[in-house]
């Protein structure tokens, strides 16, 4: 079992001046497989995600991805490895056209992003990739636009085709969903199940539909603990999770 | 052949600049080339990475003192000269960025001014800056041992063929694989991380080349005055680099130039105004943050995008 996942927490554990965000959180993410933390806000997921990703160190406990320890790594590190995040709030690079935020994920592997002596034009060659990186997330028509024109759900289009330019193993999607209308939720949540096939995806979503629909396991946080933790119908008829957070705000 | 219109633009542009030196003495236009210089390599920072260097007058000033002493005290050739002061900046850079890009917003712009506060020192209590006096009656030389730069004529346009190349380099750093990550740094460090960019390197290379040409600047204008005094490594001087590019428009091509100049134009005549210049200076740049906040040229861009001019 153990050598099939990709990334576990051990009593994972992040204090902010005397408050626990998140306590002893253990998780398994087993490799190719989709897997969503679910719970109130505050609740620790984003914690969590930047825990994961070295973007925040822990108070106590770690962070394995592949057998590997990775709790003291940096967070550009971190993606170097296979890991690449997304943001709650959408991060895209606003003055870059949507073509040219694809291409600098692009590029990165390619070891000319120090090269300053040479004209932009030598990027030319990753036009074709990024387009279709473009096409495969609905924004053929917006590649040319500075990315910060876009409306909020082609923002997170957006982000879905750079992270897929460095074809990561393992993604790490927070809130890929909110604030989308209903079209183009079923459109990404469509996208996630393709790149899903031989990667791993770990997802923040409040979308239950979604979740349901999606995941092969879910975990339930709650006050910065695991609350309850299986697949959808198990964790849906949990009596702790309906009382907690089911049949509360987000009911 | 048809010529683009952005074409058409720059080559007007250098067409003025090098009639320029009939009409208006050509010390007064060279000022003006070496801080244009100096900021467009300041915005290098600002503009393209978002950092705000608050310490520029060090690499500016340093590079124009090693210049300056090595053309008067080795009777070094100018192009040496300008090339120990360009390295000087260079590893100044090197130093000082490497101690500040690892801070973020203003800590990064107190870092950078607090060194630069300590190379003030250096150069009030080195001997070989000489102090108040500074380092005077510098020679020009013969550049490349043919091009006697006494004739003001010849340095003028050695002095522009220096800025047009340097600002050459400094586009081509902007519009280049490099560039487009610093732009993606800008507009968004954290996802650069995610991405896997190292940043604090890409930082530090900006910081190197922006250290380096503000040195080039600082040590073209020290053979142009023959002087290289106190005034270039004070923090005045690295206040005004960035009044220059906020006032022309960071960002842009062509905005630190015309702030510059602009900066330039208001001091010498305002020259019998003393002490009234820094305030009418002040006054002048209130007004401009206020009226443009984009920077002059950051305001008209958008005009002059719709002629296929890029500025
Ligand atoms: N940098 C921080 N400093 C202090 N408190 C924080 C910080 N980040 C998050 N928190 C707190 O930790 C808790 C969990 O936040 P978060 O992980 O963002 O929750 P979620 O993503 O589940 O909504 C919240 O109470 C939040 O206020
Ligand atoms: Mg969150």
């Amino acid at each position: 079992m153990a050598e099939d996942s990709i990334i576990e927490t051990r009593d994972l554990t992040k204090e902010f001046s005397g408050f626990t965000a998140v306590s002893g959180v253990n998780l398994r993410i087993r490799r190719n497989t989709i897997h969503a933390l679910i719970g109130p806000n505050g609740a620790g997921k984003t914690t969590c995600f930047n825990l994961i990703t070295g973007f925040l160190r822990p108070t106590r406990g770690q962070v394995l991805y592949d057998g590997r320890d990775i709790t003291a790594l940096p967070p550009a590190e971190v993606a170097r490895l296979g890991m690449v995040r997304s943001f709650q709030i959408s991060a895209v690079f606003g003055k870059l056209s949507v073509l040219d935020n694809v291409i600098v994920a692009l590029q990165r592997k390619h070891g000319l992003s120090f090269q300053f002596w040479r004209p932009s034009s030598v990027l030319n060659v990753f036009i074709a990739q990024a387009q279709s990186l473009i096409d495969d997330v609905g924004l053929s028509d917006y590649a040319g636009i500075p990315a910060g024109e876009l409306s909020y759900g082609r923002k997170r289009a957006l982000e879905i085709a750079t992270t897929l330019a460095l074809d990561p193993p393992m993604i790490l999607l927070d809130e890929p969903m909110a604030g989308m209308g209903a079209e183009d939720t079923s459109k990404i949540t469509d996208l996630i199940r393709t790149v899903a096939k031989n990667r791993t995806i770990l997802m923040v979503e409040h979308n239950l539909s979604v979740v349901a629909d999606l995941s092969d396991t879910i975990t339930v946080l709650e006050g910065g603990q695991v609350l309850a933790e299986g697949p959808y119908d198990q964790v849906s008829t949990n009596p702790a999770v309906i009382d907690a957070y089911m049949g509360g705000a987000h009911g | 052949m048809q010529l683009s219109r952005q074409t058409l633009f720059t080559l007007a542009l250098l067409l003025i600049g090098l009639v320029l030196p009939h009409f208006v003495y050509p010390v007064f236009l060279m000022k003006g080339l070496c801080f244009a210089l100096f900021a467009s390599a300041f915005d290098l920072l600002l503009g393209h990475v978002g950092l705000l260097s608050f310490g520029h007058a060090m690499f500016f000033g340093f590079a124009g003192y090693v210049t300056a002493h090595a053309a008067r005290e080795w009777a070094l050739s100018p192009e040496l000269s300008i090339l120990l002061g360009v390295l000087t900046a260079t590893l100044l850079g090197l130093v000082t960025g490497w101690l500040a890009i690892r801070r973020q917003g203003i800590y990064f712009a107190m870092v950078t001014l607090a060194l630069a506060q300590m190379m003030y020192f250096v150069a009030v209590e080195a001997p070989f800056t000489h102090g108040e006096d500074g380092i005077q009656g510098v020679p020009r030389g013969l550049l490349f041992g043919l091009i006697p730069l006494n004739d003001p004529l010849a340095i003028y346009y050695t002095v522009l063929a220096i800025f047009v190349l340097g600002l050459a380099l400094i586009h081509r750093v902007v519009q280049s694989p490099f560039g487009q990550v610093l732009k993606a740094i800008r507009d968004n460090e954290p996802r650069a991380i995610s991405l896997g960019y190292r940043v604090d390197q890409y930082k530090l290379l900006a910081f190197v080349l922006s250290a380096g040409i503000s040195g080039l600047a600082g040590s073209v204008k020290a053979l142009v005055f023959q002087l290289a005094s106190l005034t270039d490594v004070h923090w005045h001087a690295s206040g005004e680099v960035v009044l220059m590019t906020l006032l022309g428009g960071g960002g842009t091509l062509f905005g630190p130039t015309l702030g510059a100049f602009v900066v330039v134009i208001i001091q010498n005549s305002l020259a019998e105004a003393g002490s009234w210049v820094t305030i009418i200076q002040g006054a002048i740049f209130v007004l401009c943050v206020l009226a443009f906040r984009r920077g002059i040229v950051g305001t008209l861009s958008p005009w002059f995008a719709k002629i296929g001019i890029k500025v």
